[in-house]
């Protein structure tokens, strides 16, 4: 009797219900579409200087409405500005190429790392993840300022090589692109590790043992088994690191040289000192459309993981 | 037991010495009397001492902190809401598009969610002369928009590994859907919501972008203060100023392991 009644119960849509889910699904959706769906569309409007919307009073834009001819002409302008300047696409290119390296860079000491902490005895493994965990708890800003300090022409890693004996003269690593690649793999290393340890853990421990048992050696167990069902891991922890650095500000910004520029830096440049609101965000609109594709594989990928799991 | 190999286990540790040597220095230096990084001139709390001084970094940090308990505490509300949607209400419709508008301010890039939002609010004061002038309404909402998605996460993997025979217990003797929410779903996922709820708390008050581009003039948060000092080079302070963070995060990891532990 019990169970019908639960079953009833469920099945029926009660007035309840119905509030329920009008509360859980509407609010947030409701949120997200007015404060996040919302102000793309808007984006969109400005990256093509609408006269009525590029009025706000502010100064920034009103120097802007008293040019009203240019401001038509710059209608589809920005666009084609970000098209034949070169320094735009050379910055594009630039972030793409800085997130494929620390891409590669999380990947290659992140796998390990996942690796061997997904393999630690159970009681251990809680305290090695707690601790990759840990540093994303202090600030970001604070870690990406602390090697301004190491990679200084005075800093400590070259006082560190120098009392070694292996350089003579202090190398510039500060405000150069490799500077930038150590802050990116620093900064995103945890966000590489965290999906690829809970893949790792997920995987059939005896799918190895049969290998083994057929003769198979662990290194080419672990190419021909481990490897293949982890690839959903490494393209979940690329995507989470690889979007966000395309678009990434405060790392070029504190440890890049000034004369390589990252998308997110010129977009930060053309907004906060050009006050260019509508070519910031004609290259807003860029970088969107740049992401969309990593951002479906990635989407794809968790609903398929998703659905595998129900 | 599988072996260890010995460079598994050396990657591991160049790896956490990798993540932990920055940090550690960071507070080493934090004592040193000197200005220089370079040159240890002996041991001194001085810097510590300028940092209680610093009326402009301090105002800043309490900004902040209250910017930060805000976007939490509706973060949490909103996160569970969508927790709740996505895991209990099966495939309604717009489930995909729910789903897309969680999953996106994870990976969206700050200067993207910052300028938009800011051209938003630009929007709205103009057409409905809300908000009217920018600061720490504006800061909270841009905050709330990309928290949420986090604590969703963290929430729906919790409530879809929970064990449902207590609501099923208390459906059957009669309790309604929002007692049994109420009295057994929300104690059980209360660890998540607390979780949620310090993530969405860190996410705010670290955040320099996107507060940087929705501020007005008049609210200056404690990573726009940390920034532009840190433009200046290295600054003393600033150690200071990350060492007291790291004994505070530690402390928090202590006092959650020793509680965790206990039960």
């Amino acid at each position: 009797m019990t169970r019908l009644s639960k079953r009833s119960k469920r099945l029926r849509p009660s007035g309840e219900h119905r509030l329920s889910r009008l509360i859980n699904i509407g609010l947030p959706y409701l949120w997200l579409g007015l404060f996040f769906l919302l102000p793309f569309a808007i984006v969109l409007r400005i990256s093509l200087a609408e006269p009525l919307l590029a009025q706000p009073p502010y100064t920034a834009l009103w120097e802007w409405a008293e040019q009203g001819i240019l401001q038509i002409r710059l209608n589809l302008g920005n666009f084609q500005l970000i098209r034949e300047d070169d320094i735009y696409l050379a910055a594009l290119l630039n972030s793409l190429w800085v997130a494929l390296v620390g891409t590669l860079g999380c990947l290659l000491l992140g796998y390990p790392m996942a690796y061997a902490i997904a393999t630690a005895p159970e009681r251990r493994r809680i305290l090695l993840l707690m601790l990759i965990i840990l540093p994303f708890w202090t600030s970001f800003l604070i870690r990406v300022y602390a090697w301004i300090g190491i990679l200084n022409a005075n800093g400590l890693l070259n006082n560190f090589l120098l009392w070694l004996g292996v350089i003579d003269t202090p190398l510039k690593i500060l405000h150069t692109q490799t500077a930038v690649y150590i802050g990116v793999i620093y900064s995103y290393l945890p966000f590489m590790i965290l999906p690829l340890y809970a893949n790792l853990t997920r995987l059939d421990p005896t799918l190895l043992e049969a290998a083994a048992d057929l003769g198979c050696r662990p290194w080419r167990a672990f190419t021909r088994v481990t490897l293949p069902l982890s690839l959903p891991g490494i393209v979940a922890g690329s995507m989470l690191v690889f979007i966000p650095v395309v678009g990434e500000f405060v790392i070029p910004d504190l440890l890049g040289s000034p004369g390589s520029l990252m998308i997110g830096k010129l977009m930060w440049t053309e907004f906060f000192a050009n006050k260019d609101w509508p070519l910031a965000s004609a290259l807003a609109i860029v970088l969107l459309a740049v992401l969309v594709v990593p951002f479906v594989l990635m989407q794809r990928l968790q609903q398929d993981d998703e659905d595998g799991r129900t | 037991m599988r072996r260890r190999s010995w460079p598994l286990l050396s990657v591991l540790a160049f790896g956490y010495a990798f993540l932990y040597v920055p940090i550690l220095l960071l507070i080493l230096y934090s004592f040193n009397e000197s200005r220089l990084v370079t040159v240890w001139s002996g041991f001194s709390f001085k810097w510590y001492g300028e940092l209680l001084h610093n009326r402009q970094l301090l105002d800043a940090a309490w900004l902040s902190v209250r910017i930060a308990a805000l976007n939490a505490t509706i973060a949490v509300v909103l996160g569970t809401l969508a927790a709740n949607a996505l895991v209990r209400h099966g495939r309604f419709r717009g489930r995909t598009g729910l789903e897309l508008l969680l999953t996106a301010p994870l990976v969206m890039p700050d200067v993207i969610i910052g300028l938009s939002m800011l051209l938003l609010f630009v929007a709205l004061q103009q057409t409905i002369g809300w908000p009217d002038g920018r600061g720490f309404s504006t800061i909270t909402i841009a905050h709330i928009t990309f928290s949420m998605a986090y604590v969703a996460v963290v929430v729906r993997s919790r409530l879809a590994r929970m064990d449902s025979s207590l609501e099923e217990a208390a459906m059957d003797l009669g309790a309604r859907p929002l007692t049994v929410y109420l009295r057994i779903t929300l104690p059980l996922i209360a660890p998540a919501l607390l979780s949620g709820w310090l993530l969405a708390f860190t996410l705010s008050l670290d955040d320099l972008v996107i507060a940087s581009f929705v501020s007005g003039p008049g609210a200056t948060t404690l990573p726009m203060v940390i920034y532009s000092s840190v433009r200046m080079g290295v600054s003393p302070q600033i150690n200071a100023l990350a060492s007291l963070v790291v004994a505070l995060v530690a402390l928090a990891v202590v006092i959650a392991g020793v509680s965790l532990r206990r039960r």
